[in-house]
């Protein structure tokens, strides 16, 4: 038996329903890192100073914590890798499969070039000592910043199926395929726009 | 819809993801740039916030193709936006309240 409704809309909702699926699961995800950023918040409003005292020194930016230019460098990749996102999509609009490969393939590098420079931010924290446990800034970073890489590491591996054996369905059935592609990219957007919200709250303020 | 007006419908998007991209640096490099100008903090929180909405509203509308989605999916975001503002809000007024400042009678 077929799936229903993975290219035709369903009558009741408008739309096909993967792209319900992955809006709702979006909406739940929403909730996940509102909580988590509403524990940062309360937890920032009641400390005396913030970041406050680290490994003997007492910090009154996150930016003397964190590094600034590498955290805009990552904003920009994961941006990029958003457009790249998007043009898969679109390449598989105009049936152009091998640009479609091109895109998703740039999506997936970039998702990369996130995580190996997010492994070295936190290997430089770690080499000063700087664990989540030694202080209610570094508990918040890494819980959030730790969660939204986990949400990367998810979409890339998501990604990578769609680019090689997933791919398979473009021969036979190519919309149910861009489908997956759409929606494979709402969440990979959806990734980006925590991180435009992580990086100014937590580096920038 | 032919294929050729199809493709030509790409191709506009295509435009609308490049510019959307220009933009969406761009507001990277402001909410840097006007972070080295250390504001006093509220003023800050409300620049880099403002910023972080023009953003994240871009990648919504055109990435995520909000700007012409189906009336459901609006509704199940407008439920998702009650809940988490209910969210903060919840906190914050517990967090005044323990600190003796009522802000619900």
């Amino acid at each position: 038996m077929d799936i229903p409704y993975t290219v035709t809309p369903r009558p009741d909702t408008g739309v096909y329903n993967a792209k319900l699926g992955v809006w709702l699961f979006l909406a739940s995800e929403v909730m996940l890192f509102g909580g988590l950023f509403s524990a940062y918040l309360f937890l920032r409003i009641a400390a005396p100073a913030w970041p406050g005292e680290l490994a003997g020194h007492t910090y009154h930016h996150g930016s003397e914590v964190l590094n600034v230019p590498i955290g805009t460098v990552n904003t920009m990749v994961l941006i990029a890798s958003s457009v790249t996102m998007v043009m898969a999509w679109a390449s598989l609009m105009i049936k152009n499969f091998a640009r479609f490969k091109l895109y998703l393939g740039g999506t997936i590098l970039l998702g990369l070039v996130f995580l190996v420079i997010k492994a070295f931010e936190y290997h430089e924290k770690f080499a000063h000592h700087l664990f989540p446990a030694k202080g209610t800034f570094l508990a918040v970073y890494f819980t959030l910043t730790g969660l939204h890489a986990l949400h990367v590491i998810g979409g890339l591996i998501v990604n990578s199926y769609f680019w090689g054996p997933g791919s398979r369905m473009w021969q036979n059935q190519p919309e149910r395929f861009t489908n997956r592609i759409e929606v494979a990219g709402l969440y990979w957007h959806f990734v980006d726009i925590v991180w435009i919200f992580l990086f100014p709250t937590i580096y920038l303020l | 819809m032919s294929h050729s007006s199809h493709a030509e419908d790409m191709k506009r998007h295509v435009q609308i993801y490049r510019r959307v991209f220009f933009a969406l640096a761009a507001l990277t490099v402001l909410t840097v740039a006007v972070s080295y100008l250390h504001l006093p903090i509220i003023y800050a929180l409300i620049v880099a916030l403002l910023i972080a909405i023009s953003k994240s509203s871009l990648v919504a509308s055109f990435f995520m193709h909000l700007i012409s989605e189906k009336r459901t999916i609006y509704i199940v975001l407008a439920f998702t936006l009650v809940f988490v503002i209910a969210l903060f809000v919840l906190l914050l007024i517990s967090h005044y309240e323990q600190e003796g400042v009522a802000l619900v009678p």
